[in-house]
């Protein structure tokens, strides 16, 4: 009989795909994969194990899948990955183990639950990098620093840095995610990650004089005026409105906070 | 700066500008390749959305809104009494970087009303493009209007700065803009279109030749006409936008419901309502003809002048189609597979993705996202349980409309009891 087992990893990549490794090199019965931290040992009739990353073995498992996979699947994978929704490890091992049982690429059969799954929460992580994209919004410090906070619902800071490096690229600028407390910073020749001490009052959104440049809040409140403005009352159509700028993202935008 | 002024002036110009429906940031291949400011390469992006829904992707201002011209439709003409105002070029330029440096906007989209004469507009809409280009090292979005009448030189020159441009062609018909804008000339619109299609078409073909060929307007042309202002029918309108699709090669034609904004005879009056409507059926056929193969003589014709407002155009279609239906999912080719209601170009391509491992059935096409409140009387899958009944169109209709609700419905029972 196989062996059941409950993998814990060090919530990387690297890590999820070393379990794919342990679980075919040791023809595991896998019932859960989970970074640590959650609740162990709560599965009856198996054991819970710590998986320690090793990236050679990592490569080893993403090589064969690029064999069997389309780059957009295997991009699946990737952005699903970054949705850190609790379970979706378990999904993709199951894609994975679909993708490695044919001999034809499967990864867009989307008649097998975990693909579509899959491909769904890619999906979602795409459309919060693209919104990311959109509404993050710079504020220029003292120290001519482009200054943005955001606290995005999926980790999408490392989709996002190659878009705001092409376009941003003679300005110094700094992106910084206050849920999973770390940034990046682009200082016109490469892009760093980075964690800060911010002090609260920074804000995500207004000019505290502390920290920002003179001119700052009148640009802000230029961009106020021009949104007012640009409305046309009688289409109003609030519903529509809120459908595409969600009120989870108003914290973001000058205009929703002057 | 002075930035009490320049608010002022933002204040009245981006309110006349408002109309103007395009919104487009995308089509472009203008890449940051010199470490400059800007890259307007990837796909468009919104962002913010005003409270009537519409996405903010550019900065749409006019240059200023004093005009020469007394067009019954539009909200500066010369006629109205509103305050005028005018940006200096510096100005326009200085507000875009400031903006688009804090992730504001994608670009500029600069229109303007007509001073001194179409050419004197023009070339003041050119030098604040050229400015962005050259003197800033900008790569983002510009969205240039070409001004009627506009000289072939400075169309010419107004290409190699802008991203796109577009001319409103505003009426759909001839007489309605003999009607309502009768110092204009149809042929002024034509001109510039006309122009800046073939440099188009020229530039592509150097391009291809000599690899260091300027870029000449690489997101093309778009236009926009005016819904409901002249009692054309729907298919006034459409066979004009397909005629400027198919002559000019246009990106996008936009439709803009009429918001009334003055008290005439030729108008309607200004209490009444946007047909919002009716836009967002046009919307609706417009791509139906660019994405899913239909040709507008099957959605408009002699015996149908306007489209159905209770229901999608497609459905609308389907219903008096009904010979070609039920079809079956596994089998039929991508052509008929789009032209099923309820199926949309995402869910087409999952389809014929999936259809490649096993058969469908109800389950997974529901899984899939397909509207199956439309969908199922069209289709037969791999399922024992169809829709066998072969119900009379009509009833078809009311079975549909009684088990779904769309956003419109509420305002379809105010306009069809004006009947």
């Amino acid at each position: 009989m196989e062996q059941q087992a409950e993998l814990i990893y060090d919530g990387t990549l690297e890590g999820f795909l070393c379990c794919v490794f342990t679980a075919y090199e040791e023809k595991l019965k896998v019932v859960d994969i989970k970074p640590p931290g959650g609740q162990a040992g709560q599965q009856l009739f198996s054991e819970s194990r710590e998986v320690i990353t090793e990236p050679e073995k990592a490569k080893r498992v993403w090589n064969s899948l690029k064999k069997k996979a389309s780059p957009a699947g295997l991009c699946n994978l990737k952005w699903a990955f970054l949705s850190e929704i609790t379970g979706m490890e378990m999904q993709m091992f199951s894609m994975v183990r679909y993708i490695l049982a044919e001999n034809v690429p499967v990864d867009r059969d989307f008649s097998h639950p975990a693909v579509l799954k899959v491909s769904q929460t890619a999906k979602k992580v795409g459309r919060e990098k693209h919104r990311m994209e959109a509404f993050v919004r710079f504020r220029l410090t003292k120290d001519e620093v482009y200054f943005a906070a955001i606290a995005p619902d999926f980790n999408v800071l490392p989709l996002i840095k190659s878009h705001f490096k092409n376009r941003y690229a003679d300005q110094k600028w700094i992106i910084y995610d206050l849920k999973r407390n770390f940034g990046i910073a682009w200082d016109l020749s490469e892009i760093n990650y980075i964690t800060l001490d911010l002090d609260p009052d920074i804000g995500i959104s207004g000019a505290p004089e502390a920290y920002f440049h003179s001119s700052e809040i009148a640009f802000q409140q230029l961009w106020n005026q021009y949104f007012t403005s640009t409305n046309i009352k009688s289409r109003a159509n609030q519903k529509l409105h809120v459908q595409h700028l969600p009120k989870r993202y108003w914290k973001y935008l000058t205009e929703k906070n002057l | 700066m002075d930035y009490e002024r320049i608010k002022e002036k933002l204040s009245i110009l981006a309110d006349a500008a408002k109309y103007d429906v395009s919104c487009s940031s995308s089509g472009s291949k203008r890449k940051n390749t010199s470490n400059g400011l800007g890259d307007s390469s990837g796909m468009g992006i919104c962002h913010s959305y005003t409270e009537d829904g519409r996405c903010v992707s550019l900065l749409k201002i006019l240059l200023t809104n004093h005009c020469i011209f007394d067009c019954a439709y539009c909200v500066t003409r010369k006629s109205n009494d509103v305050k005028r105002a005018a940006f200096k070029v510096q100005e326009v330029v200085d507000l875009t970087i400031h903006f688009y440096r804090r992730n504001y906007i994608e670009g500029l989209f600069l229109s303007s009303g007509i001073f001194k004469d179409a050419d004197y507009t023009m070339e003041r809409l050119i030098q604040v493009a050229k400015k962005l280009r050259l003197e800033e090292n900008f790569n983002g979005y510009i969205h240039l209007k070409s001004i009627p009448g506009a000289s072939d030189e400075l169309m010419r020159e107004a290409g190699l700065y802008a991203d796109r441009l577009s001319v409103n062609i505003e009426i759909p018909t001839k007489s309605g803009l003999k009607l309502l804008a009768p110092d204009k000339k149809h042929e002024d619109f034509m001109k510039p279109m006309e122009k800046v299609k073939n440099e188009i078409i020229q530039y592509k073909q150097e391009s291809r030749l000599i690899k260091s060929t300027p870029k000449y307007a690489p997101a093309g042309q778009s236009t926009q006409m005016i819904i409901g202002a002249t009692g054309e029918s729907d298919r006034d309108i459409m066979y004009s936008a397909n005629f400027f699709y198919k002559k000019y090669n246009m990106k996008r034609v936009y439709y803009s419901g009429y918001v009334p904004v003055a008290e005439d005879p030729r108008l309607p009056a200004l209490n009444s309502q946007v047909p919002l409507l009716r836009e967002n059926r046009l919307y609706q056929t417009d791509w139906l003809l660019r994405f899913y193969g239909f040709d507008i003589r099957e959605l408009l014709n002699e015996q149908n002048l306007n489209l159905d407002l209770e229901v999608d155009p497609k459905l609308s279609w389907a219903l008096r189609n009904r010979y070609l239906f039920p079809v079956n999912i596994n089998r039929v080719e991508k052509q008929l597979l789009l032209r099923i209601p309820g199926i949309g170009l995402k869910s087409v391509n999952k389809i014929l993705q999936a259809r490649k491992f096993r058969k469908l059935n109800w389950e997974h096409l529901k899984n899939i996202g397909i509207a199956m409140n439309r969908a199922r009387y069209f289709i037969t899958c791999d399922s024992r349980e169809f829709e066998v009944k072969e119900p009379s169109s009509e009833y078809l209709k009311n079975v549909i409309l009684g088990t779904s609700s769309g956003k419109f419905r509420k305002e379809i029972g105010n306009q069809l009891s004006l009947f």
